[in-house]
């Protein structure tokens, strides 16, 4: 049974890993397809350097992710907090109610309706372009917006709101008790939400797809090769931002269970 | 207390206005040019239309259907198995289901047409022992591999959070009172998982029935599903927003209704909520 088990979580893993292997091999590839390998090279992993369209493409998502998960986490918490003081059950569902709209419907559908926002006030505005920069920015706070939320919102609620109150009874400001008493006891669920907002915004395709115009993220520029035909140096790029998130995590892992040996010792 | 409420207030207005001119007005505009038509006039053409579009939302659905129940007969178990795991091996799990999603879709997708092809990994190997070529791309199977594997983590997560957290004395209980292995994943761990099952088939069915890369690439063009449609029309250019925007339109109304129906049916199941 143990050694079924084992063999099972393996094929599900080779599964999953099978086309990231496929990647890693062929960005080292001397020719210049991903179909057939003609020798080792690093030859593609250089090339980079020089790829203006893939590194502008990657500081776009850089920017684009770091700015909308910051934005997003500020609205948001904000917005959690604002939530859950509000009284009426009805305005409080109604509320969530919006929330779960963008992370329920497809992406597709939020893609196109935000498009055709833009479309339509870029009209109104008389503007020639009406999609780029601000507009990917906009759509990417809008579909973060649900999940820092909700990453806050439970963690809000097993805060004792006594504790502010205490704060206050002793002299604070409403908001000096947010800031020393609350925003401590919810950092962790901030967090998670910031970390959700900055990956998904990374990933984003298809909604970036409908709402970015001229402005090209690195997704839509890995699109529009596949449109074409696709040369190692994207592989590469790709191997490379895997192995910079395979190592990150093993360090948190590796982190993590450090301290809770050490936790376990001193007990 | 006065000064609190409006401070309150003042927390929450910016995400109200932000999410009444970014989520609720989009929709109302998509319904706008969904019941005119390209000149701006009123009409129900765009709906009357849609039958042309018929077989591409039943293949969607079917396609989507089928890539959920695969997903979840594949993620269960796993879920099931690594929570018999030591919490290392656990942890080194979640982050190996994980980690994929942080390498960009369109290149795993991408990189199946490598794996699959007349010429590609599996018919070369085939072809060293003397067998094949198999003729593996731009099948409808194909695509609905390609839904599977893309999804599966979003599967997996969920149940696997929702089942670790099950307490151990529970099941040790029905041990205790002579239940076998398979009776206590019965009674006892999968109407508790019931909850994760239910988040994991909603977060592969709504990406599965919408999606119009996968079927492109590992489809050969030859089934368009109803992602493909409206990607296609919206790329045609203005005249085609206002169809295309009912499509989109019956495809969230579809969306919404499947996911209503699912919480219905899990709350008989003894109670998982995702709306």
């Amino acid at each position: 049974m143990k050694i079924l088990s084992k063999l099972y979580m393996a094929l599900v893993v080779l599964f999953l890993y099978a086309p990231i292997a496929v990647m890693v091999f062929f960005s080292f590839n001397s020719g210049s397809s991903v179909w057939v390998f003609e020798g080792f090279s690093l030859a593609w992993y250089g090339e980079l350097v020089f790829n203006s369209e893939m590194l502008d493409a990657l500081q776009h998502t850089l920017l684009i992710a770091v700015i909308s998960a910051t934005a997003s986490t500020v609205l948001g918490t904000a917005a959690a907090v604002g939530i859950t003081s509000l009284r009426s059950k009805l305005a409080k569902s109604a509320i969530m109610s919006v929330t779960n709209i963008p992370m329920m419907n497809a992406d597709i559908v939020t893609g196109v309706s935000l498009m055709l926002l833009f479309i339509f006030f870029g009209k109104m505005l008389g503007l020639s372009e009406s999609l780029g920069f601000f507009t990917v920015l906009i759509a990417h706070i809008t579909f973060n917006l649900p999940y820092v939320i909700l990453s806050v919102l439970p963690k809000l609620r097993q805060t004792d709101p006594a504790l502010a109150q205490a704060a206050m009874d002793l002299g604070c400001t409403p908001v000096s008790a947010f800031f020393k008493v609350v925003l401590p006891s919810i950092s962790s669920g901030i967090f998670t939400g910031f970390i959700m907002a900055f990956t998904l915004s990374l990933d984003d395709f298809v909604i970036s797809y409908f709402t970015c115009g001229h402005y090209q993220t690195l997704p839509i520029v890995i699109y529009n090769m596949t449109k074409r035909t696709v040369t190692p140096d994207t592989y590469a790029l790709s191997t490379l931002i895997f192995i910079v998130v395979f190592a990150l995590m093993l360090l948190y892992n590796v982190t993590l269970s450090r301290s809770e040996k050490k936790r376990g010792m001193s007990r | 207390m006065n000064k609190k409420s409006l401070g309150q207030r003042l927390l929450r207005a910016p995400y109200i206005l932000w999410s009444a001119l970014f989520i609720i007005v989009p929709l109302f505009i998509m319904g706008y040019y969904a019941l005119t038509d390209a000149a701006g006039n009123f009409s129900f053409s765009n709906f009357s239309d849609l039958s042309r579009y018929k077989n591409a939302f039943l293949i969607s659905l079917l396609y989507a259907f089928i890539s959920t129940v695969i997903t979840l007969i594949i993620a269960y178990p796993l879920a099931y198995f690594m929570t018999k795991c030591k919490p290392g091996t656990q942890r080194m799990m979640m982050i190996l289901t994980m980690l994929p999603m942080w390498t960009n879709f369109l290149i795993r997708t991408y990189s199946w047409i490598t794996i699959l092809s007349n010429t590609g990994i599996i018919n070369t190997l085939l072809g060293k022992i003397g067998l094949g070529p198999l003729h593996l791309i731009n099948r409808p199977g194909t695509v609905i591999l390609g839904m599977v594997y893309d999804f599966l983590p979003y599967m997996v997560l969920p149940i696997f959070n929702v089942m670790s957290k099950i307490d151990v004395s529970l099941t040790e209980a029905a041990e205790d009172l002579g239940a076998n292995r398979f009776r206590v994943l019965r009674k006892v761990i999968l109407p508790l998982s019931m909850p994760g099952v239910v988040s994991g088939i909603t977060m592969v069915f709504v990406p599965s029935v919408s999606t119009f890369y996968i079927s492109q690439k590992l489809g050969g063009n030859k089934t368009m599903l109803i992602g493909d449609v409206i990607e296609y029309l919206f790329n045609l250019g203005p005249d085609y927003y206002n169809v295309a925007s009912a499509i989109s339109l019956v495809l969230m109304a579809i969306i919404l209704v499947s996911l209503f129906i699912m919480n219905r049916f899990s709350d008989d199941e003894g109670g998982g909520v995702v709306l």
